[in-house]
């Protein structure tokens, strides 16, 4: 399975809208340069707690 | 596993959904709730010693001892609340709900709600209005005078009234009150007009004098909070439907004594996680602020656990004038919920959200996954007893209580 290239290329040929999922930082760099940037209200599960995630793991089976 | 707790909390938020509280009787709850006795006084929140009650709690217990003519001063009072000779134990212990301090004593009269689908009962005193009342700590002579009435007046006409009238669906009535911009907690104006409207024709036609029965009339229809203590009966009887289930994380109850905020959750038995009471963020009645707030206190929340209260908050953008925020904020509140909770209301609905249900069952383990805290719209007490309500506002319960209750989920049924 390839991925078909000539459809990614047409998105450089539109106006990108991003959704950023992650650090706040990396859709600010976009806004700089003027692209449409939605940010994702998200946080790692359980806020990252290392205690609580495992706690969570034993229940995910 | 995880399928596991997915069908059981699939079966509590059933049970919670097909649950149909009904008013049937004004009893006293000496006569209505199991295991109530003359030197046992019941309390809101999880269990809590004389010695670390907050001052609300201590005042209001000291006014019950008063009213049950168990003490003649406020001195004898305190000595009797403190020499281990009365009982003190949580309402929830024993069915029942009560707002802030949640006082409860042997000849007070209590709301006696059915959950007509699984046969269970919830009881709740009547509200006594707002400003110097017992369940803000308040412990005057007019106080118990007004205690005194309604257990001599109000309740027994209001309990004629409804035994002519005939048992009342609540859970139409809150749906109802929803849809005319209340949430069951801290906004009762609707639901409190609706009883009115419905109970007004039985209380003119009992035929008593009529100067009495428009003071009854009258003390419904000056406190808008006289609703809360029928929609708390309401969520007690529903929820309680929903304990015990074998694997279930739905919390079945959210309880605060004013020292502590308790959570108890439905495959867990009845073991209480705890941390401490938070302080309500709000606004303030003129003359007040923040430095004379006592703690969150009450079992009010129970309408929270319902998936009412601060879950339907989007029902309310009015509540905002009396908590504070916009209304937007409201419609937030509501919709963050959704984040926590297994199910929507199919018979609580919210207009503003194309009549979207409200978000019910909380699931512990969703809570922690999310860090997403239940919204709770709650009173301010004065934490000084005898002073009343200060303000109203918005809190969240220790995220401590949740996280030592998925310890214990855990090791009972992770593998």
């Amino acid at each position: 399975m390839f991925m078909d290239v000539k459809k990614i290329n047409k998105l450089f040929d539109e106006e990108l809208v991003v959704i950023n999922m992650g650090l706040d930082a990396f859709g600010d760099n976009l806004k700089k340069e003027q692209v449409r940037v939605l940010l994702m209200n998200w946080k790692p599960p359980a806020g990252g707690n290392k205690k609580l995630i495992s706690l969570l793991e034993k229940l995910d089976k | 596993m995880k399928a596991q707790i997915k069908a059981s909390n699939e079966e509590a938020a059933s049970r919670i959904l097909r649950a149909k509280p009904t008013l049937v009787d004004i009893l006293t709850a000496g006569d209505a709730i199991p295991g109530m006795r003359k030197d046992m006084i019941l309390h809101a929140g999880p269990p809590v010693s004389w010695e670390r009650m907050c001052g609300p709690m201590r005042g209001a217990i000291m006014g019950g001892l008063l009213l049950e003519g168990l003490a003649k001063g406020s001195e004898e009072a305190e000595a009797l609340a403190a020499s281990g000779d009365i009982a003190f134990e949580p309402c929830h212990h024993h069915s029942a709900v009560g707002p802030m301090a949640g006082v409860v004593t042997w000849s007070m009269p209590v709301w006696v709600l059915e959950n007509k689908t699984f046969g269970n009962r919830a009881y709740c005193t009547l509200n006594e209005g707002l400003g110097k009342v017992l369940r803000y700590g308040a412990f005057s002579e007019e106080v118990i005078a007004r205690l005194k009435w309604m257990a001599e007046e109000l309740a027994p006409f209001l309990r004629e009234a409804l035994l002519n009238h005939g048992e009342i669906d609540m859970k139409t009535m809150i749906a109802q009150a929803l849809q005319m911009g209340d949430e069951g907690h801290n906004r009762n104006r609707a639901g409190t007009s609706l009883f009115i409207r419905e109970i007004a024709p039985d209380l003119v036609r009992l035929g008593r004098d009529r100067d009495k029965i428009a003071k009854v009339f009258a003390f419904m229809h000056g406190n808008d909070h006289f609703f809360l203590n029928l929609t708390m009966p309401s969520c007690k009887c529903t929820v309680d439907a929903a304990a015990g289930i074998s694997g279930s994380s739905v919390v079945i109850t959210m309880a605060r004594n004013g020292t502590d905020f308790g959570i108890r959750v439905s495959g867990l038995g009845d073991r209480w996680f705890t941390g401490p009471a938070g302080m309500v963020d709000g606004l303030f009645f003129p003359g007040f602020s923040a430095d004379d707030a006592a703690p969150d206190i009450g079992d009010s929340v129970i309408t929270e656990t319902a998936g009412i209260g601060g879950f339907a908050m989007a029902a309310a953008p009015a509540i905002v004038k009396f908590v504070g925020g916009a209304p937007k904020d409201a419609i937030n509140f509501t919709q963050r919920m959704y984040e926590i909770t297994v199910t929507e209301n199919d018979v609580y609905q919210i207009p503003v959200l194309d009549f979207r249900g409200t978000p019910t069952a909380i699931d512990l383990i969703k809570v922690v996954e999310t860090g997403i805290l239940p919204a709770i719209n709650t009173g301010i007490a004065h934490k000084e007893p005898g002073i009343g309500m200060v303000g109203a506002g918005l809190v969240q319960p220790p995220e401590s209580c949740f996280h030592s209750a998925l310890e214990v989920f855990v090791e009972k049924y992770g593998k």
